[in-house]
């Protein structure tokens, strides 16, 4: 602690050898006389074995300008009175403006945010003119040493390994270190292997769908089964879900298609009995109605955009567009295949249902899927 | 008195136990250098300290569950409507938490503050030459915290299961399930099965609010300590050189100045969190696989993604009976996999390069090393582009021009721009160079003319001041090795520069070091100081250059 008391610069309030009548009227504050009483004699300050030299002042005591350092204060106590204010302010928001209501809601984080803010910012504003106007200025520097140790100590450092590494056998006894490096191997291993149950194996998963045979298109929303007579004329898109599976989104993630009505001979038909690039399978399709897989084929965002006059339908997440009178094929963007054709029939009743599932796997590429069918 | 007596007695006590007088003593008076850019990391630093705080008010009400459940409450617009307990509960800190909006709109705000400064920060260390030696592993600290910093904020935003949200995570299960060979695996293990499943929610919100910060204390922690260590590095100057810190101590400035910039930063996020509205999730609705809404926009750091996705051409290929989705994993992964790396390599890079092993505490200003600067430029307009192209379809829209077309400049833009960023910046660079130059070699015109007894006219100069010429002076570049410039050797490289790897070197060192032709003019004893000539390989004594038209005076 002598260090910190040199470094005042009234650290020559030290006793002086041989003037102990000066330390006996102390005033409250100074240092204490006890070491004066020491039966010890301190040799004066910079001769060996007595206290280091006062040490140089580095930074001043007094600002540069008292005159607008004076200024300055006020400024600062005026900043913090602020501060002080606006936090009282922000509790009072708390108690005050109840929230539950969306207008309550807005008032009280108006109210919140303002007191809040205004708190950080005169506190701030106050320390920064402090800083500036009241401190003195001061520019200091330090020696910056070389960060590679010298020789000697990098020699030293050698030793004290190799001495460690000797002692510790590990480099004469072989047979220690494999087996301790066997050892170590499953250890580490084992927690991987734990990370197993972290979901189960794609298998086919992605493969099929909840589609099957017979099973109804509803409308998304209202959940209502759909006739072809229901659409008064072509135009625009609905999305449909596979009944009985209306909330369940892993299988909605999968199975959600778009239908759209079509006006006769828009549809650039196939009569083969599986998807050919650039045609629909007419067989899938019921009166001029078509169902598209909804999953886009890039990264499987909902393809929810659709365009009549142009028939396209577009993603809106990375903008792959595809003609829907051509079997979904893509006509821009960065999707590469077309959005796969459900297949539809009516049942007895006459509503649109599945014939089976779709017969390659929806939405975006794996490296398991293999070439389209 | 009473206060002083206080902390001196405190001060014992703790030094009793703790050894500290001499240790705080340093620390106390440890030089920070001034400089507006060093308050860059400072921000960033600051927005985790405010991120960690706000972010701990929140884990008190959020519900990380995707629990399907009914909503009735405050916001009656959404009243029975079904939604995950995350989107609920975070209804219910927007509506029914005093604060809760304000600490929600400042956590997102801090995010995103958090991460732009991070980005500015790297790219002022980068440009300044920084992370060279001795701080090359603080620089991949920092590339590490970037990419945490990013996951961080995708699982931060993911996480109250609103539709935007919902997008981007949907997307992010696309890029991961198209990556060659372990794709499916990923997806499937990091979903607990078939996307979107039950699991995702929760094992994101550990993930946020435990693991990646708990790796953020721990680096954040490194960083500073080796910062601490190495001392700052400092701008040129008047007195300011290799061997020394120049600046304002600890305490009491630097310890005042950065409180009051702390709470700064916390009065702009807080004015940000009070007066623009940010992720109003009960507005985008709960998160549904079938639903989306047209102009869906990510935070801005994840917008270089989704640039990148946008813009790649449809390129799929089936080989061996595999899925090799480039359309998707190439602009996923390639855009920032191949930033980062180049980054972290760069500093060892140029260190093989140039041949500087040396120790540099003093920073680069930009245009003096105009190679490092133009590709750093050409970086930035890169991800720029891509950022851009991002938002392609507001672009068309503001712009009333066509998307595809749009898209289409873009695929050009990504491939042009770097290149001409790279070539002008350059340019630029060595124009400065030679302005510097210039002002160093014949001082500062004072519009005074004089008639010289010959009759001729002459304009006087006045030598430029020290503290000028401190800031101008080029910083010495180390020379490769250089073989016999005469004789019969005159064409064999030094040894180090021989065989392909040699030649690639030297090849790389002419265009590293190419700086604006002083070389020539300094060697005709025109150094204004007596310094030693900045050398460099590529440098005017070799190329001619311009010097002789700035040779006669």
């Amino acid at each position: 602690m002598s260090d910190s008391t040199a470094g005042y610069p009234g650290g020559d309030e030290v006793p002086a050898n041989g003037e102990p009548a000066e330390t006996r009227r102390r005033v409250i504050g100074t240092p204490s006389p006890a070491e004066a009483r020491s039966m010890l004699q301190t040799p004066p300050p910079g001769t060996p074995g007595g206290p280091p030299p006062p040490r140089r002042r580095e930074l001043p005591a007094d600002p540069d300008d008292p005159v607008s350092a004076k200024r300055a204060e006020l400024i600062v106590a005026a900043c913090f009175i602020i501060a002080t204010l606006a936090g009282l302010g922000f509790i009072a928001a708390y108690v005050i403006f109840p929230v539950h209501t969306v207008t309550g809601t807005q008032r009280s984080n108006l109210a919140l945010g303002l007191t809040m803010s205004l708190t950080f910012l005169a506190l701030a504003a106050g320390v920064v003119i402090w800083v500036r106007n009241i401190m003195p200025t001061v520019e200091l520097t330090e020696a910056r040493k070389p960060l590679r140790s010298d020789d000697e100590a990098r020699a030293e450092f050698k030793e004290t390994f190799d001495e460690g590494a000797e002692a510790s056998q590990v480099v004469k006894r072989p047979l220690l270190r494999r087996t301790l490096i066997a050892a170590t191997v499953p250890a580490l291993v084992a927690p991987i292997i734990l990370l197993r149950d972290l979901g189960s194996l794609p298998r086919k998963k992605l493969d099929h769908t909840v589609w099957r045979n017979g099973l109804r298109l509803l409308t998304y929303g209202a959940n209502t089964p759909i006739r072809p007579a229901d659409f008064a004329s072509p135009g625009g898109m609905i999305t449909v879900v596979p009944d009985g599976f209306q909330e369940d989104f892993n299988a909605l993630a999968k199975a959600t298609c778009i239908i759209i009505k079509f006006a006769p001979g828009q549809l650039q038909f196939t009569g083969g009995s599986s998807p050919v690039p650039g045609k629909v399978v007419a067989n899938w399709t019921v009166d001029n109605i078509v169902a598209y897989s909804k999953i886009c084929t890039h990264v499987g965002c909902p393809a929810a955009l659709y365009e009549q006059t142009t028939h396209h339908i577009l993603c809106p997440c990375h903008q792959s567009t595809f003609d829907a009178t051509r079997g979904a094929e893509v006509t821009f963007g960065p999707a590469t295949r077309a959005l796969p054709q459900l297949p539809m029939t009516v049942d007895a009743e006459g509503y649109l249902v599945a014939r089976h599932d779709f017969t390659e796997p929806v939405g975006p590429s794996f490296w398991e899927r293999g070439p389209s069918t | 008195m009473i206060v002083e007596k206080a902390v001196a007695g405190t001060g014992s006590w703790l030094d009793d136990r703790f050894h500290g007088a001499r240790g705080l003593r340093t620390f106390f008076r440890k030089i920070f250098p001034d400089h507006w850019t060093f308050l860059l990391g400072e921000i960033a630093l600051y927005s985790f300290v405010i991120l960690i705080l706000t972010g701990t008010f929140l884990t008190f009400f959020f519900k990380p569950s995707m629990t399907d459940l009914v909503y009735h409450g405050t916001y009656v617009k959404l009243d029975g409507v079904h939604m995950s307990e995350a989107y609920a509960s975070t209804l219910r800190i927007s509506f029914d938490v005093r604060g809760g909006l304000l600490m929600r709109q400042i956590h997102h705000w801090a995010a995103d503050l958090f991460v732009a400064a991070i980005m500015v920060h790297m790219l002022r260390i980068f440009f300044t030459g920084a992370y060279r030696k001795p701080r090359e592993v603080n620089w991949l600290i920092g590339i590490v915290m970037f990419t945490l910093a990013l996951l961080e904020g995708l699982f931060g935003y993911s996480l109250p299961d609103d539709l935007l949200s919902g997008a981007g995570l949907r997307i992010l299960q696309g890029v991961m399930q198209s990556i060659p060979v372990v794709g499916t695996y990923i997806s499937f293990f990091l979903f607990g099965g078939q996307y979107p499943g039950h699991s995702i929610i929760p094992r994101m919100y550990i993930l946020h609010v435990l693991l990646i910060p708990g790796l953020f204390a721990a680096l954040i922690g490194a960083h500073l300590f080796i910062m601490f260590h190495q001392k700052h590095t400092q701008m040129p100057g008047k007195g300011r050189t290799n061997r020394n810190v120049v600046g304002a101590p600890m305490y009491p400035y630097f310890m005042a100045k950065t409180g009051a910039f702390f709470l700064f930063i916390f009065a702009a996020v807080a004015l940000a969190g009070t007066f623009a509205q940010i992720n109003p999730i009960w507005l985008y609705g709960p998160y549904n696989p079938l639903a989306i809404s047209a102009g869906s926009q990510p935070d801005f750091y994840m917008g270089m993604l989704e640039g990148a996705l946008r813009v790649m051409p449809a390129w799929e290929w089936v080989i061996a009976g595999h899925t090799f989705a480039f359309n998707v994993f190439v602009p996923g992964l390639l855009p920032l996999g191949l930033i980062f790396t180049v980054a972290a390599l760069w500093p060892f890079l140029e260190q093989w390069i140039t041949g500087d092993k040396r120790e540099h505490h003093i920073n680069d200003r930009p245009r003096n090393a105009p190679t490092r600067t133009a590709l750093g430029m050409a970086v930035v307009a890169f991800y720029g582009v891509l950022w851009a192209e991002g938002a392609n379809d507001l672009i068309a829209d503001h712009l009333d021009i066509s998307l595809y077309t749009v898209t289409e400049i873009a695929r050009v833009a990504v491939i042009a721009v770097p290149i001409l960023a790279y070539i002008i910046t350059k340019r630029v660079c060595l124009g400065l160079q030679r302005k510097d130059l210039h002002l160093l070699e014949h001082g500062v015109e004072t519009g005074i003319i004089r008639q010289l007894p010959s009759g001729e006219f002459i304009e006087e100069t006045r030598p430029v001041d020290e503290e000028t010429r401190a800031k101008l002076a080029v910083p010495e570049r180390l020379e490769l090795p250089a073989g016999p410039t005469e004789g019969a050797d005159a064409e064999v490289p030094p040894p180090g520069l021989r065989g392909g790897i040699g030649r690639v070197k030297a090849r790389l060192n002419k265009v590293l070091a190419e700086t604006a032709p002083m070389n020539g003019h300094v060697a005709n004893g025109h150094t204004p100081d007596g310094e030693h000539p900045p050398a460099a390989i590529g440098s005017a004594e070799r190329d001619g250059g311009d010097s002789s038209e700035r040779s006669s005076d």
